[in-house]
């Protein structure tokens, strides 16, 4: 397992603040992201567990594409990744922050 | 989401409770960002998720309070290990403090975490002996099975001790999977590549013929769900109790008498012949409905 830790500026912010949210299940080629509310307001952290070893660039390069596509600031993501592929991971990134976003789970 | 367009078998853990139970009426308990992952897991090296593959939280159906659990079979095939397991006895014990009208079990597994070993057995015996202490205090346990690894193993017997076992045609009960009567014993004994053996041993079909599951319902989560409310309805209206000492004998003399009646059968075929089903073949592509209307006039 590789995990890592990755902090992004980030000032676009979600107007709501609702309970944490979970997307996705860890199974294999899949991942599940939980996002919730973390301590800085202008940077979204990002933990990732992965069990595919020496992948941090492509990692890097996905997360950076989500963190410019989102409103993340304020925000912190936890990743269990069980061997997804980037399109996978940059779906259900953006699944986790849609149901951040809504007041169902 | 509209539970009838859900198919129960494809949807996750979270979307069987969210269309099972009423509108915005779940309220979980250990929730994932608590961080309740398995501590073997993560020794092994292997992927841990946040739940530890099982839902546990208070809901309504039609109403009516439950508990409800509900198993991820596509993490480590729902098994059952030691977080895992405790969430689920814990939702027993607290059953006794708030007495629900049920406790609801999605089962989707293939029984105890071979990774966690010993503590995953425990956990399961622990589990078995909490589901029997809660409905000798009057709340039955539900077990809903129609999820992709079924009920096996441990998962199979937790499954048989609830007073309710409400299964899919594609929901699958027993005790050895497929795979590992196959493995153990030969593929002479058990060919786990032949779908329609596997489904004609372990199906629900099958197990509702035999009296092993008490319904079988459509695929659909709505078909769960308006079951389960039925089935509510009657046990808090007290029409329906969970069986105490007596009659969990009486049911244990007549699984012994099955077992010598059955002894020679080597194919669940025969016991849709004894269930009344005259045209074999049929049996496969009969309807629900139809199944239960012939199942109820035979019975």
């Amino acid at each position: 397992m590789e995990q890592f830790v990755m902090i992004f500026t980030s000032t676009g912010r979600l107007t709501t603040s609702p309970t944490p949210r979970v997307c996705g299940v860890v199974s294999s080629g899949n991942l599940e992201v939980l996002v919730e509310s973390g301590d800085a307001e202008n940077s979204c952290r990002i933990d990732v567990s992965t069990p595919a070893e020496g992948f941090r660039d492509i990692w890097k390069a996905v997360l950076n594409d989500f963190v410019e596509r989102q409103p993340v600031g304020g925000l912190h993501v936890t990743i269990n990744d069980a061997g997804a592929t980037p399109a996978v991971v940059s779906l259900r990134l953006d699944q986790a922050i849609d149901a951040f976003r809504s007041e169902r789970p | 989401m509209n539970s009838k367009t859900v198919n129960y078998f494809e949807a996750s853990a979270r979307t069987r409770i969210t269309c099972l139970v009423d509108t915005d009426s779940f309220a979980e308990i250990c929730p994932p960002h608590f961080r309740h992952t398995s501590p073997h897991l993560a020794r092994l090296n292997a992927p841990v998720a946040f739940d530890d593959g099982v839902i546990v939280g208070r809901a309504t159906v039609a109403g009516h309070s439950v508990l409800i659990a509900s198993q991820e079979g596509k993490f480590n095939g729902g098994a059952v290990g030691e977080v895992h397991g405790a969430k689920l006895r814990g939702l027993m014990e607290r059953a006794l403090d708030e007495r629900p009208v049920a406790v609801l079990l999605l089962v989707d597994s293939g029984g105890v975490r071979l990774h966690e070993a010993n503590a995953g057995l425990i956990a399961i015996s622990e589990l078995m002996r909490a589901v029997l202490r809660t409905q000798a205090a009057g709340i039955p346990v539900f077990a809903l099975i129609g999820g992709s690894c079924g009920a096996f193993g441990g998962m199979g017997i937790v499954s048989r001790l609830c007073a309710e076992v409400v299964i899919s045609e594609q929901g699958r009960l027993g005790l050895s999977g497929p795979e590992v009567i196959e493995t153990v014993k030969g593929v002479e004994e058990f060919d786990s590549r032949d779908r329609a053996l596997v489904w004609r041993i372990t199906g629900g079909k099958l197990r509702r013929a035999q009296g092993e599951a008490t319904h079988l319902v459509d695929e659909d989560v709505h078909s769960f769900r308006s079951k389960t409310a039925q089935l509510l309805g009657a046990y808090a209206e007290e029409k329906l109790k969970p069986a105490g000492l007596a009659g969990l004998t009486e049911i244990q003399r007549q699984l012994a008498e099955r077992t010598e009646s059955y002894a020679e059968a080597r194919d669940g075929r025969i016991i849709f012949q004894v269930s009344g089903f005259t045209d074999l073949e049929a049996v496969a592509l009969m309807p629900i409905d139809a199944f239960n209307r012939q199942l109820g006039e035979a019975l």
